[in-house]
């Protein structure tokens, strides 16, 4: 079936578009774009998007599906109808499931298993280590035969200096991104940001320094072997000079935040509410402020989710006992676009962040609306105002910490491969 | 004034007046403990719980002896005879407990805002008796009575803290309630015990022990939470006795009228000399008996009723 969305204002970063365009969608792919598509057959579905943005399918580099093993707190199926809801189009999902991602079969059944339930596209992380123990490498090559995208021991950083160089050497075969978690876990004892807020909550802190120390490591390790690194969720205002730094003599470093790193600090863990652990802990204001001025300057490439579903009971305990992690995908789009009402960032270069440049880091070609590309896209309301409720989550997890905060922005449409996966419109 | 707080969870929610109004509450009940039948019928079918997860004796009793002088009925669990063992939560633990229809709750944790998570779901009154590094009000509450008791006023005292501070819930509470009333605070400890940042709440940092106490009028010691790792603080406890050991010497540096408090248990030879401890400037059996007084002068205005 043909899809005709009419009408909207057509913003796609990587072709430099913004104007008022319809796009043709026919079946998986764009049939094309143009100031006005009149004549269509009558089998042809049309899509009013006037007075709405249309922009190509956000990608998410980042996230956390469960499946195989955590099924009580996301499945693939209602994680990709999370994301699709939430605007996401392409999700890379994290390997820390159970068995981990780091061999071919597990990779085949995260695939098979997007293909047969998945509302959005799904491409599995590896790990870069068996079982994420940091001890040997995992068998990248089949996995990537298998369908990975980029490897990733997230959750931890890999311990051993030497065994990471070795990752990054090996990857290159395979032009795989290494996704790297920075935190020197000789360091981060802690559950939240050791600051100000600590010292009040009494709460063990994680000082900003565990992440810095591995940003300076890995950019070291990667600069000296001369291999792509992306280090992911980053939240501390050192982090982002030590990248802006880097970048400067040394191209291949990319990094990303998270909303809620751009948007809470580390004030939100006095009441002790178990929904604002994360890790890495949300910061300071200083860092904060850090963050918005690295997306506005262009330190950071990209916005990612970090979605981490759980279940109400790992979080229903005391703080120091709950699971960290916030459920995302609902959320992170209506956050992002705060960036947009604040005057950080306009809104191609928010789009860019969260399409072109994830597509550019996994090497995909969505994140971008040209005939014959992939028919992945979404209409949304830059200014409808609505109030974030996790009780009507579609994710399982309904842990945020933005439960109950007005946000304005909302998705109201996604197409993947020309289905219509969400339809608010 | 009227008292209208529900919990006490801890000494940075209260304001001075509340403080105050709590202190002048315990001198009335001090006398009680002093009588020959220690009795009065004021919260008579009352119940109060304490729920330990931590060990304690001082507290505990405290609490207990408090309750009971009150003529409330007390009931003790502690997390080895609790079904915490079988695997069951804090939270469905208090819920069945508050199906009992408890009036008090006082519970002692080892991780910080355990009693604020109870405070949120129980119609119980919550007493915090110790959550992690986080507060000990009550603690806190009798140190200010003790100093009032008996340097005649809290305004204007020099405090020197001396310890784990980073690790220790007196020491919290104590900076809390001082920096309320505009005391000049020092902290002392070896730097790895003093936590990031901790002058944004307007202490002072000495790490030498003998400039830290110079011309206080109050010193307060602290043991290392070994249960917190505080001994990886430190190159060992020998080494620790040495420089922060409180000694004779030290006294007579401090003001001439010095006192020397610990909210125990305390380690004589580590943190204290004995001939500090059992001295004249201790005042550290002081501290016990004021903390029945001020836990009677907690539970009365939490569940007493109307005043």
């Amino acid at each position: 079936m043909k899809i005709l969305i009419k009408g909207g204002r057509l913003i796609d970063p990587k072709n430099a578009i913004d104007g008022r365009y319809d796009v043709l969608a026919d079946g998986p792919v764009i049939e094309g774009i143009s100031k006005n598509i009149g004549k269509v057959d009558s089998r042809t579905k049309i899509v009013d998007a006037s007075g709405l943005i249309v922009a190509p399918g956000l990608i998410d580099v980042h996230c956390h599906l469960r499946e195989p093993g955590f099924e009580y707190k996301e499945t693939i199926k209602t994680g990709t109808m999370a994301a699709a809801a939430g605007g996401f189009t392409t999700i890379v999902c994290m390997a820390n499931t159970n068995p981990v991602n780091d061999s071919r079969s597990v990779t085949e059944f995260i695939v098979d298993r997007a293909h047969a339930e998945g509302v959005c596209k799904v491409l599995p992380c590896g790990a870069i280590t068996k079982g994420l123990k940091g001890e040997e490498l995992s068998e990248i090559g089949e996995m990537f035969q298998a369908g990975i995208v980029a490897i990733s021991d997230d959750g931890k950083s890999v311990r051993r200096a030497g065994l990471l160089r070795k990752a990054l050497e090996y990857a290159k075969t395979f032009k795989l991104p290494v996704i790297s978690h920075c935190e020197d876990d000789t360091l981060s004892g802690g559950y939240v940001h050791e600051g100000l807020a600590s010292l009040l909550s009494g709460l063990e802190g994680v000082p900003a320094i565990a992440e810095e120390i591995i940003v300076g490591r890995d950019i070291a390790i990667a600069r000296y072997v001369d291999a792509p690194i992306h280090l992911t969720h980053i939240s501390t205002a050192g982090s982002i000079e030590i990248i802006e730094r880097a970048r400067k003599t040394f191209r291949k470093v990319t990094c990303d935040t998270c909303p809620h790193y751009f948007t809470l600090t580390d004030k939100a863990t006095l009441t002790y509410d178990t929904n604002a652990k994360v890790n890495p802990p949300l910061r300071s204001q200083e860092d904060m402020d850090a963050i918005k001025e690295g997306l506005r300057n262009g330190t950071i490439d990209i916005i990612a989710t970090d979605h981490a579903p759980h279940e109400f009971t790992s979080k229903d305990v005391e703080f120091d006992s709950a699971t960290s992690g916030i459920s995302g995908f609902e959320t992170a789009f209506a956050l992002a676009l705060s960036l947009v009402h604040e005057g950080v960032l306009d809104m191609k270069g928010l789009l860019r962040k969260m399409t072109a440049n994830p597509a550019k880091l996994l090497g995909i070609t969505s994140g971008a609306l040209a005939e014959g590309a992939p028919a992945d896209l979404i209409v949304f309301d830059p200014d409808r105002e609505w109030t974030i409720n996790r009780n009507a989550f579609i994710s399982k997890g309904k842990n945020t910490p933005f439960h109950a905060m007005t946000v304005k922005g909302k998705n109201l449409f996604t197409m993947v491969d020309g289905k219509i996966v969400h339809n608010e419109l | 004034m009227n008292w209208k707080r529900k919990d006490l969870l801890g000494i940075r929610d209260l304001s001075k007046e509340e403080i105050v109004f709590i202190l002048d509450t315990a001198e009335s009940f001090k006398e009680i403990s002093k009588r020959e039948i220690k009795k009065v019928p004021t919260l008579r079918g009352k119940t109060v719980i304490t729920l330990f997860y931590e060990p304690s004796t001082r507290t505990r009793t405290s609490f207990e002896i408090a309750a009971k002088r009150l003529s409330a009925d007390t009931i003790n669990i502690s997390s080895s005879t609790s079904s915490s063992t079988k695997g069951e939560s804090l939270k469905d633990t208090a819920r069945n407990l508050e199906s009992m229809r408890p009036d008090a709750i006082v519970i002692r944790h080892g991780m910080p805002g355990a009693p604020h998570m109870l405070a949120g779901i129980l119609d119980s009154s919550i007493i915090n008796g110790g959550d992690g590094s986080h507060e000990h009000p009550t603690q806190a509450l009798l140190d200010l009575f003790t100093m009032r008791d008996k340097k005649g006023r809290i305004e204007g005292l020099k405090v020197a803290i001396v310890g784990d501070i980073a690790h220790s819930r007196v020491a919290r509470s104590n900076i809390f309630s001082l920096k309320n009333f505009g005391n000049e605070v020092i902290c002392c400890g070896p730097p790895t015990m003093i936590p990031p940042h901790i002058e944004t709440l307007g202490v002072k940092v000495e790490y030498d022990l003998k400039k830290a106490v110079k011309k206080a009028d109050v010193i307060m010691m602290l043991r290392i939470q070994k249960e917190r790792g505080g001994t990886s603080y430190i190159p060992s406890t020998k080494e620790y006795a040495t420089l922060y050991g409180l000694t004779k010497n030290h006294i007579d540096m401090a003001a001439d009228d010095v006192i020397v408090m610990h909210p125990g248990p305390m380690n004589r030879g580590i943190e204290i000399a004995d001939d500090v401890a059992d001295g004249p400037s201790s005042v550290i059996l002081d501290q016990v008996e004021n903390g029945v007084a001020v836990r009677m002068a907690v539970l009365y205005l939490l569940i007493g009723g109307e005043a």
